[in-house]
């Protein structure tokens, strides 16, 4: 408890942990606004999220490599995970659309695993990183530091998120996807191609996470091992949030990000992991045992 | 009851299983012909797939050099050596199966070590169980030399000396500035593995000799992807030494948060720089970071297979393209020392290589090997190197020392 | 008959035969019998009951730190611990013996207990909500024991030296051992499922809320069926930490991303909600992975990966929902060829 009188007798220090975790709990939220739509229209929860935002990230690391400054990079690691879900999606997923959700969450794992091992074949387990070339604010004396990198995350994890959301409300492949994820059948029988709706939702997801990776590469670090974590994280901001929630999503990724840089803190960083999955547990039991009392009134 | 005439299909697939399991093997064992054949589990995939790599670069060098050299002679005939791997993918479980399928299937009778602590430990009691002796470079923890194992040998110094010695330096230092050294503030943050458990195990030993006091002790989770917590805090206690210790993502990451967040603190000592490349990644971020090695190339150790370490540095980045850290030279060095003991056993003779093993006294371009009861290298000794000006400069100890530290790091 | 005592004998004399036959792989055989029994005692809620748990690994886990601190404290100070663990003879054959069974019964009740807590909040939750959560659940668990100091925290924990002096070859006492472990659960779980416990877990997987207003105790059976995996888990955890050596939190004893997954698709791979169906899948999928490895060099991963895509997208049934389908009579399914496309009810 010495770290909490730490935070009570100098609060400048939870400022710097506040900031820093709405921050990065902009980019957990980018990676989990594709999740949240694939699982909604689709009905498929894709364990593979995290590979995809490492892939996008080692897309910009090349390109950095080759010279480009690594945020012009990012279109173009989301253009390359569009083109790669799209071939995941001919290849697996449309076999699996309408089938059981647990063969889903099954086969993206294996897709997963197939991802992790052929990123670690080319790119080897190196620990890599890209310097974005943007700077650092540094306030109250330089107590509190604010990466611009992640400024940036957190401006085209909104912009996304509100482009997304006009996309979806007033576009015709928006308006497609929305019909299909109501019901697919009747969208069927309306003369929507749900395939192509489908392909396209998939492909989109993966090139939101691409533009995560891109950003996840400039703040930290990546490696082919470490996917899971996004996908964890995703999946508990998308059970949160709710399906079709864009804004839900933006807000319970930033509560999730402070929770975590607080947990590390106060419990030392050893926990850290620990408690965001045990949160997840109570969290999931909480809501069933809240679906429970609803339902009990309804009796 | 129906489904149970599916089971007429059961012989079958245990027909199969022996089969096809049973016919890859090759007649093996521990003496081929006139080839000698080690046995290695090594990690090629999983995270340690990068270290697994340097390993059994380290291994293949040092079979190569000593077979163009003539090879090992063993009671008046010379013999070729070759390496059977194994890939133990990065996890204890798989390692422990393949040692026992490299002794019982294989017939090796010669263990090489694998990447990493976790994976020797694992491995370690089934070597020991079949009396197989086991000669490795890269697994230092310091638990593995305390559990009477008598099959075991390290060729490196163990983890617990990795970063103590950064503990001393700046006791020295605070005597130089005229304050107790008892006053001294140290910052952990290791990660929670084995040999980082081990890097941290020393430091507090050495930080409690002094009188120290530790005001921050935190394990790094395995998926560690963000150190902001733990930094704020050492914001906040402005802590003399920062110790940290998480293999290159540990490496990487603090070097990086430290120049975003802007902390300063007097020392930052660390494992892992020449194997995550800081200075490649962040040049001036990296300046005057202190760094742990097991061995450098300007050291002037020198031998008959490879001369001198400068020359083996040279010799491997001519080979494999690039400039061999410490992990390879160690397990390069644990061949010749296999080897070594063989030649003087003069037999194949499992006990009496052991002998000779424990009566190592060998002079090699890593560093002298002599080994003690319980199997460690306590011959060489580890260096700390700071960081300046893009170059690794040895600072401690100070018989290796070329210059003096530059203490307190300049402020960021 | 006879013929059918022929086919058993030959079945049981194969498996313990198995390994004096193939000595050189004794401990492969002994974690295809573990392996078994991980896709026996996940099919229990996976299969007949609809519950696809990630997070029975927990179980395997606590059992296999269970029964090592029990090993080490009764016979060892710590410290005692730390210097002598390793070496051979430090233990003889009663004492490891002792450790052992005690260590494991300890560890059953530990294991039962705790499904039975986690179970009364866990499994009120239904479909992917309960998959999801259960692997949190698993991952929270490595974390956690990679955090308390007593059991080796990160450093993991290194159990006694098996006393081959006393015991004989540890390959063979594994082997045995997993082999017994493997029959019993599949006999236990056999008898369960033709009585009362494997009707109501059935009514479970096919409408949970019928089955409820049908007067079935839901909950009771759920955990029940929990609990039983849990105690099969204990043993076999127990067991494997032995066999191992050397306990690594996130890595041997909470392995979720191999073993946790594994067993799901073994049980899937042969077929979920059938007796043999688990049996067959562990022993095809260990046999192929064994291969991979031997044959894929560093390449093995990425065949697994594409294994178990080619799993789930082509054999969602497993080999025995393909064979019902395809050659229904070797199953002993009635089948009317007067009209082909009738139905086959099993």
């Amino acid at each position: 408890m010495d770290n909490l009188e730490l935070l009570i007798v100098a609060p400048v220090f939870s400022m710097q942990l506040l900031i820093d975790g709405l921050l990065v709990g902009s980019i957990f939220a980018l990676a989990a606004y594709g999740m949240a739509l694939v699982w909604g229209v689709m009905n498929i929860i894709n364990i593979a999220q995290g590979e995809f935002v490492i892939l996008g990230g080692y897309v910009t690391f090349v390109l950095a490599q080759y010279g480009m400054h690594p945020v012009l990079a990012i279109p173009f690691s989301a253009l390359t995970l569009y083109v790669l879900g799209l071939l995941v999606y001919r290849i697996v997923i449309v076999r699996i659309v309408d089938r059981d959700l647990f063969i889903s969450i099954l086969a993206t794992f294996g897709i997963s695993i197939l991802l992790q091992q052929v990123m670690n074949q080319i790119f080897t387990a190196d620990v890599q990183t890209v310097e974005s070339g943007l700077g650092t604010w540094f306030l109250f004396d330089d107590m509190v530091t604010v990466n611009q990198v992640k400024v940036l995350a957190c401006l085209i994890a909104l912009v996304v998120g509100a482009v997304l959301m006009v996309f979806l409300k007033t576009s015709r492949t928006g308006q497609a996807i929305r019909a299909t994820a109501q019901n697919a059948r009747a969208a069927r029988i309306l003369g929507i191609d749900t395939d192509k709706v489908y392909a396209t939702t998939y492909a989109l997801n993966a090139a939101i996470c691409g533009a995560a990776g891109s950003l996840v590469v400039m703040t930290w670090v990546i490696q082919p091992f470490i996917g899971l974590a996004y996908t964890v994280r995703s999946f508990m901001i998308v059970i949160i949030a709710g399906l079709g929630n864009v804004f839900g999503v933006v807000a319970s990724g930033m509560m999730l990000g402070v929770t975590e840089n607080f947990a590390g803190f106060l419990l030392g960083a050893e926990f850290q992991t620990a408690f965001i999955f045990s949160l997840l547990v109570v969290i999931l039991v909480w809501r069933s045992w809240r679906l429970r009392r609803k339902r009990q009134v309804l009796r | 009851m129906k489904i149970m005439r599916m089971f007429k299909a059961l012989p079958m697939i245990w027909a199969v299983f022996a089969v096809m399991l049973a016919a890859p093997l090759p007649a093996m064992a521990k003496v081929d012909g006139d080839t000698i054949i080690f046995g290695a589990a090594v990690s090629f995939t999983g995270k340690y797939s990068t270290n697994g790599k340097h390993t059994k670069n380290g291994y293949d060098l040092a079979v190569e050099r000593i077979n163009a050299n003539g090879g090992v002679t063993v009671d008046g005939k010379s013999y070729q050596i070759a390496i059977q791997y194994y890939d133990d993918e990065s996890t204890p479980a798989r390692a422990a199966q393949l040692a026992e399928k490299l002794i019982q299937q294989d017939g090796i009778q010669f263990v090489l070590g694998p990447y990493g602590s976790g994976l020797t430990k694992a491995i370690a009691p089934v070597t020991e169980k079949y009396k197989i002796p086991m000669v490795e470079g890269n697994g230092a923890s310091r638990s593995l030399f305390n559990k009477g194992y008598k099959y075991l040998f390290a060729v490196l110094s163990t983890s617990e000396q990795y970063l103590a010695e950064a503990i001393n330096l700046a006791a020295e230092q605070a005597k130089k500035d005229g304050r107790d050294p008892s006053s001294v503030t140290v910052a952990i943050a290791v990660e929670n593995d084995p040999f980082s458990q081990d890097i941290r195990a020393g430091v507090v030993d050495d930080a409690n000799k002094w009188g120290m006091k530790i005001v921050i002790d935190d394990k790094l989770p395995k998926e560690l992807n963000d150190m902001t917590a733990t930094l704020t805090k050492v914001k906040a206690l402005k802590p003399d030494v920062l110790v940290v210790s998480g293999h290159s993502k540990g490496a990487v990451l603090v070097v990086r948060q430290i120049n975003e967040m802007r902390v300063n603190v007097p020392m930052l000592a660390i494992t892992h720089c020449e194997a995550a490349d800081v200075i490649g990644k962040f040049a001036e971020g990296a300046e005057h970071t202190l760094c742990a090695t097991q061995w450098t190339e300007t050291m002037s150790y020198q031998d008959d297979d490879f001369g001198t370490a400068m020359d083996y540095y040279n010799d491997f980045n001519s080979i494999y393209g690039y400039y061999p850290p410490y992990q390879a030279a160690e397990s390069t060095a644990s061949v010749q020392v296999f080897v070594d003991a063989i030649e003087r056993a003069g037999s194949f003779d499992t006990e009496a290589i052991r002998s000779a093993l424990a009566a190592t006294d060998l002079m090699t371009f890593y560093g002298p090997v002599k080994f003690t009861e319980a199997g460690n290298n306590m011959a060489k000794p580890m260096v700390l190197r700071q960081i300046r000006d893009g170059k690794y400069v040895a600072v401690a100890p100070s018989r290796f020392a070329s210059e003096p530290v530059v203490y307190p790091r300049p402020d960021l | 008959m006879i013929h059918r005592y022929i086919k058993w004998g030959v079945l049981i004399v194969l498996a313990l035969g198995a390994p004096v036959l193939m000595p050189a792989i004794k401990t492969q055989l002994a974690m295809l019998m573990l392996m078994i029994t991980f896709a026996l005692t996940w099919d229990i809620m996976g299969g007949q009951m609809g519950y696809n748990s990630f997070g029975n690994i927990v179980f395997f886990g606590v059992g296999m730190y269970v029964t090592a601190v029990i090993q080490r404290d009764m016979f060892f100070t710590a410290e005692e611990y730390e210097t002598m663990a390793g070496a051979l003879g430090a233990i003889d054959g009663t004492d490891y013996l002792t450790g052992l069974v005690i260590g494991l019964a300890a560890s059953i009740v530990v294991c039962v207990v705790l499904a039975a807590i986690l179970g009364a909040g866990i499994l009120k939750l239904r479909g992917h909500y309960f998959a999801i959560c259960t692997l949190g659940l698993g991952i929270a668990a490595a974390e956690i024991a990679g955090g308390i100091d007593y059991i080796g925290a990160g450093s993991g924990l290194v159990t006694p030296t098996f006393p081959n002096e006393y015991l004989g070859d540890r390959g063979y006492f594994f082997y045995y051992y997993f082999l017994v472990l493997a029959v019993v659960a599949f006999l236990v779980l056999s008898w369960l499922y033709r009585g009362q416990f494997g009707l109501a877990i059935n009514a479970i997987r096919d409408d949970e809320d019928k089955a409820e207003a049908m007067g079935i105790h839901t909950t009771r059976y759920k955990t029940m069926a929990w609990c039983i995996s849990a105690f099969f888990l204990a043993l076999a955890g127990g067991a494997m930490g032995n066999l191992v050596g050397f306990i690594d939190p996130s890595e041997v004893a909470f392995a979720g991303a191999t073993y946790g997954v594994w067993m799901v698709l073994m049980a899937i791979l042969g077929g979920k909600g059938t007796i043999w169906g688990p049996v067959i899948g562990a022993a095809v999928f260990h046999i192929m992975q064994e291969l991979f490895w031997t044959y894929l060099f560093g390449w093995q991963r990425v065949a697994l990966g594409a294994l178990i895509i080619a799993i789930v997208v082509f054999f969602p049934e497993g080999i025995m929902g393909f064979v019902r389908a395809r050659w229904p009579e070797l199953l002993g399914h009635k089948v009317d060829h007067q009209t082909p496309e009738s139905r086959i009810v099993p």
